[in-house]
């Protein structure tokens, strides 16, 4: 098990390699389809976006809201593959240095994670409850109107993922399953 | 003829839909609980314990199990004697969820209109509702709160009836390898196989609603559900698709007669956290 500190430096994204178990300590910011298509859009139009994603890691989830008193409901990943259409952007303009979600990418998204040594996590899907306890601060940064859509800073401690596709093109999605394959 | 309140239906909706997200079902929980024990990847073992640490945090905190909290899905039987008064049994059912989304703090996850407006309604309705009629004076609420994730690599196939047993398991098990991890396995896989176009995918979702790998009650079936189970489990996918010998806890049957020249078959995946409830009036 890796502790790491979130953001981090573009060494220690090219030194995780697929298959690490990590804790993720600091900050990450949450984005979903809605969010990342107007993010998108003012990239293509050439201007600034809301919030400054230079090295940041991005969490694909739409939380449940939170009981009074607790700082977010249920927070689990969602299916990353619907966010393929705009990761290459985010990698190369952005500058994101990492995104954590569930599912396998396609094969856009990992070239760009090759040549700008972004990598990619996967968080336990449908453990939304536990990954909430890992979350210890919760705000909007913008796209309030979104709801559960919104871009939130979350400010997390040990939340648990494991590196999924590393900088090296370095794949569990396909190595996990070829190990386990049997003869059909 | 017997008489329900509005009211009491909508009551009973609400804290069936607070209970179905945060309580993961007893079935469910057994079958997370055997794959544990069966799987092969010390990663998929480490997976499905979380899952069992998650089922426990969701209960005594009572938070949903998934921030998905789903559409909706009833499954209504209700008897021919019975009378909702003050309103409509749909109404019942919708005015239910609304409140019991509100109240549970679970996640609003419909938008008006799927293309062109896709502004979230803000109540997690209009539900998916599904009403039969019955003898006698009962009424039994079946809920589903079905993801996205798993539904979104669902798919339907006409195949032609010379296709046969083997037509199915090959479509099913195609369908699992393109749908991998999106679907957050391991997975129960609901098969519909016959009636039309439409009926298909019904049955396939209906057969979801069985308590989780209890077999079919016609043998042939019960055993083609057993052959598929053990090909997907071949597969490798394992939980979260990261690798593993557990793919899908079970695989259950519903069918339909069809059409001479077809054989339409459904497939419907459940996530692991497969939650369902019933409330009986």
């Amino acid at each position: 098990m890796k502790h790491i500190t979130v953001p981090y430096s573009p060494e220690t994204a090219r030194s995780l390699r697929a298959g690490d178990e990590v804790l993720l300590t600091g900050t990450l910011y949450t984005a979903r389809d809605a969010a990342h298509r107007r993010l998108c859009a003012l990239i293509e139009e050439g201007k600034p976006l809301p919030v400054d994603l230079e090295g940041q890691v991005l969490y694909f989830t739409g939380p449940s809201p939170p009981k009074p008193g607790s700082v977010t409901g249920s927070a689990g990943p969602t299916t990353s593959v619907r966010m393929d259409a705009y990761s290459p952007l985010l990698i190369r303009k952005a500058g994101i240095l990492g995104m954590i979600g569930k599912g396998g990418r396609t094969e856009g998204v990992i070239q760009a994670m090759r040549e700008y040594g972004c990598v990619y996590f996967a968080a336990v899907g449908g453990a939304g409850a536990l990954i909430a306890r890992s979350i210890t601060g919760m705000e909007v940064v913008c796209y309030g109107d979104l709801g559960p859509e919104a871009v939130h800073r979350l400010t997390v401690r040990d939340f648990p993922a494991i590196v999924a596709i590393d900088t090296e093109g370095g794949n569990l999605y396909r190595s996990g399953p070829e190990k386990y394959k049997k003869s059909i | 003829m017997r008489t329900l309140t509005f009211g009491r239906v909508a009551e009973a909706v609400e804290r069936l839909c607070i209970q179905t997200a945060c309580s993961l079902p007893e079935d469910t929980e057994a079958a997370v609980r055997g794959a544990a024990d069966a799987e092969e990847s010390p990663l998929g073992r480490k997976i499905l314990g979380q899952y069992l640490v998650n089922a426990d945090i969701a209960r005594t905190d009572r938070v949903p199990v998934c921030q998905d909290t789903g559409t909706a899905v009833y499954f209504v039987r209700i008897g021919r004697e019975l009378r909702i008064e003050g309103g409509t049994l749909r109404n019942a059912l919708e005015v239910g969820t609304e409140a019991g989304f509100r109240k549970g703090f679970l996640r609003k996850s419909i938008v008006r209109d799927p293309l062109f407006d896709r502004t979230n309604t803000g109540t997690n309705t209009p539900a998916v509702i599904h009403v039969e009629e019955t003898e006698g004076d009962g009424l039994s609420v079946v809920l589903a709160l079905k993801g996205g994730g798993s539904e979104n690599m669902s798919s339907l196939k006409m195949c032609k009836p010379s296709e046969g047993k083997q037509g199915i398991i090959d479509f099913t098990v195609e369908s699992m390898m393109h749908a991998g991890a999106n679907t957050c396995p391991p997975v129960v896989i609901g098969i519909g196989i016959g009636g039309n176009f439409e009926t298909a995918p019904f049955l396939a979702k209906k057969a979801l609603m069985r308590r989780t790998g209890e077999p079919h009650p016609e043998p042939d079936y019960a055993a083609l559900e057993q052959e598929i189970l053990e090909a997907v489990n071949r597969t490798g996918i394992g939980p979260q698709g990261l690798g593993g010998s557990v793919t899908a806890f079970a695989v259950h049957i519903e069918t339909a007669p069809c059409h001479i020249a077809s054989m339409p078959v459904a497939v419907n995946f459940n996530c692991h956290a497969a939650r369902h409830g019933e409330v009986r009036l």
